[in-house]
């Protein structure tokens, strides 16, 4: 059966069947199960009302279950075994990846980039938002510099691949320094500060999302705070720093999070332009090595960085349910 | 606010060049893509992309005519025209020599010495005359340097699409990202409905766990969902990546859409109640259809995140060339095998983003209300 075949009949069935489920299982709960009949109908109607939400939340709680909250599990359980899983050796899996050097080269390089990627990314999205904010083009602007956000990492590793080529005639970095005269360099070679141009892409990408969230926070300022202050004599760089930004910080600290959230799970850049060599690897690349050769140590790599992600979880759950009370 | 005080002109001149280079600066590096990939290979390799539009010099090597040998005063002679006799029909000659050693070394219209006291003189409009004391047994080489025009056609495209197979892994892409999309919309549409209008013990722990799932990294899924998916016989397959995307889109399509739902009106929903609406009224007769701005918000999300994936296509889908998906294509095969062809390399590129640019530019206004409601609190 060809693949499309396959996808049109899927989304059939899978959109049957959903609506299908959804629609039977109401219509048994209230006919067959708890029918409102003459003598028990008041407390029949409340019974059903109170299964009735299971059965909305069922496929969704049973596919998170197993898609994300068994993972947890599993993949921890997995990493207490060896290579072939059949072994069980404790933290063994832990202890010797620990002590592997390449290990340690990607939890540093990961550090440098949580370090870089969300402030640079945070930085040029808050100095872009506030410069295009009063831009009579400002929404062209925007939407130009947005546009990174649509590419997909692999591509973005394509197109700058391109910028860093070694050819001056098709690098811009090395026409550049064909310009001054210097010789052409492999920027993805030169050691340490390679990192540095593999996260310049990210930046690329992620500074559109940055802008397009803290460009509304900057909109919603209370415009009479911004008069008060100039009316106080403030200068446009006083305006900004001491009454704008102090009111978005929440936001701040939010597209701060989320972009280092994503920069532990990003693994296509360093895959697509540097593959792990030159000493780029980081956490979520070096897993993929082991992926289908060392699930043991493949599951150990990922579980360290479910701990490295685990306080802005607990973060997030404590504000969220702070909104709710 | 135009012209309040504090804004002076001068500021506003720094603003709109900062803006203006920024632009530029994020707009270089995909506009060298889509340049590159309609230039012809060699001029690719020969000129910078920022030099496309105007003509490329480049070094050609041609065979004289051994045909139109003929014998003049004593004089072995050989004359043509390069650009006829090599199929083309204009161009001119910027410079020429009749050895490998200089190739360019002689103006049009001038005459080179070769060895053995040959001689060589070529026109800019590539009229040639070969000339040779002895006998010519072996038709001589012809070095020129020539200007040709700058040359853009779709020749990348065609040949990625044609003998690369992209056109399969476009469809591939196609075939995962459709039905991962849908599904996942729907399933999560009522579960939101529930969170956020029903009442139940245990609704704000639920809502807790959706939230901290948000930020789980699928990187731990990978190896106990596979594990699971080959125990249960779906093994690597479309169905697998179907589900696993669906499993892992979940939670943001049910924070993203419970916060929406729960911004409704009260009144709207409390009315049709008293009027005897069941909760699978409400939900697909009020709900659902108010909630479209918010449902069309997540469905641009998920598109463009299972049309851009590579790692759960490299995990969940078989490994052979027949179900690569584009991302896949592009970083295990055509980096390596075409990774000095920049010009396949960029139409490759440019075929998988192309499809979430036409996406991105048409439903921005649904993304930018997307990432709203789903990043501040």
């Amino acid at each position: 059966m060809s693949p499309i075949m396959q996808g049109i009949i899927t989304i059939i069935v899978g959109v049957g069947g959903c609506v299908g489920y959804f629609y039977l299982s109401n219509l048994v709960l209230d006919k067959v199960i708890f029918p409102p009949k003459a003598g028990d109908k008041g407390r029949n109607i409340n019974r059903a009302t109170m299964v009735r939400p299971w059965l909305f939340l069922f496929p969704a709680m049973f596919a998170l279950g197993l898609y994300l909250v068994y993972p947890v599990i599993g993949s921890f359980w997995r990493s207490l075994f060896n290579r072939a899983g059949d072994e069980f050796i404790g933290f063994g899996n832990y202890s010797s990846m620990f002590a592997d050097s390449a290990f340690q080269t990607a939890f540093l390089n990961n550090f440098l980039w949580v370090l870089v990627v969300p402030a640079m990314a945070t930085f040029l999205g808050l100095l872009v938002a506030q410069l295009t904010d009063r831009l009579s083009w400002g929404n062209i602007a925007k939407s130009l510099i947005f546009m990174p956000m649509a590419i997909s990492f692999v591509g973005a590793s394509l197109i700058w691949r391109f910028v860093y080529a070694n050819n001056p005639d098709i690098g811009i970095i090395n026409a550049m320094r064909d310009f001054v005269g210097l010789a052409p360099i492999d920027v993805l070679q030169i050691p340490f500060w390679n990192n540095f141009f593999l996260m310049v892409i990210l930046i690329w990408i992620q500074t559109g999302f940055a802008m397009v969230i803290l460009s509304a926070a900057l909109r919603g300022i209370p415009e009479e705070t911004v008069e008060a202050a100039i009316i106080d004599g403030a200068n446009p760089f006083q305006i900004f720093f001491k009454i704008k930004v102090p009111q978005i910080m929440g936001t701040i600290v939010v597209v701060w999070t989320t972009i280092t959230i994503l920069v532990l799970k990003v693994f296509d850049i360093v895959y697509a332009m540097t593959g792990g060599n030159f000493e780029t690897e980081i956490l979520p690349s070096y897993m993929m090595d082991f992926m289908f050769r060392d699930d043991g140590r493949a599951t150990a790599v990922a579980f360290v960085i479910m701990i490295i992600v685990l306080p802005v979880m607990i973060w997030n759950i404590r504000q969220a349910r702070k909104e709710m009370n | 606010m135009e012209n309040i005080a504090g804004t002076k002109p001068a500021l506003n001149w720094a603003v709109n060049i900062s803006v203006v280079f920024l632009v530029v600066l994020w707009l270089v590096p995909t506009v060298g893509l889509l340049v590159s990939s309609f230039r012809d290979r060699e001029q690719i390799a020969v000129s910078a992309w920022w030099k496309s539009p105007f003509p490329v010099a480049q070094n050609f090597a041609a065979k004289a005519n051994l045909d139109n040998l003929t014998e003049r005063d004593g004089l072995f002679v050989i004359e043509g025209n390069i650009f006829t006799e090599g199929g083309n029909d204009e161009g001119s000659i910027a410079a020429f020599g009749g050895a490998r050693t200089s190739p360019d070394g002689t103006q049009p219209g001038d005459t080179a010495e070769l060895t053995r006291d040959r001689t060589l003189t070529v026109q800019a409009n590539g009229d040639y005359v070969y000339t040779s004391p002895a006998e010519i047994t072996r038709a001589p080489s012809i070095y020129f340097a020539s200007e040709t025009p700058p040359d853009f056609s779709l020749e990348n495209y065609e040949i990625i699409l044609t003998s690369d197979n992209m056109d399969r892994a476009f469809i591939n892409t196609l075939t995962v990202t459709i039905p991962a999309t849908i599904i996942p919309i729907l399933i999560a549409a009522f579960a939101a409905y529930a969170l956020a209008w029903m009442d139940f013990p245990g609704r704000g722990v639920l809502i807790a766990l959706v939230v901290g799932l948000l930020v789980v990294p699928l990187q731990l899924a990978l190896v106990p969902m596979l594990q699971l998916h080959n125990k249960v016989g779906i093994g690597q397959s479309y169905l697998g990546i179907w589900l696993a995307h669906t499993g892992f889109g979940l939670p943001l399509a049910i924070y993203l859409l419970r916060n929406y739902m729960v911004g409704l009106p009260r009144d709207i929903i409390e009315s049709a109640k008293v009027d005897g609406a069941t909760d699978f009224q409400v939900f697909t007769k009020i709900v659902l259809p108010l909630s479209f701005p918010a449902l069309a918000s997540f469905a641009i999300f998920q598109f463009l995140w299972t049309w851009n994936d590579l790692l759960v296509a490299k995990v969940f889908l078989p490994s052979n060339s027949e179900s690569w998906v584009m991302t896949v294509k592009i970083a295990d095969d055509l980096l390596g095998s075409r990774g000095g062809d920049w010009g396949i390399l960029a139409a490759a590129a440019f075929i998988s983003i192309a499809v979430p640019l036409i996406v991105f530019f048409t439903m921005q206004r649904y993304l930018v209300r997307g990432l709203l409601a789903g990043s501040v609190k």
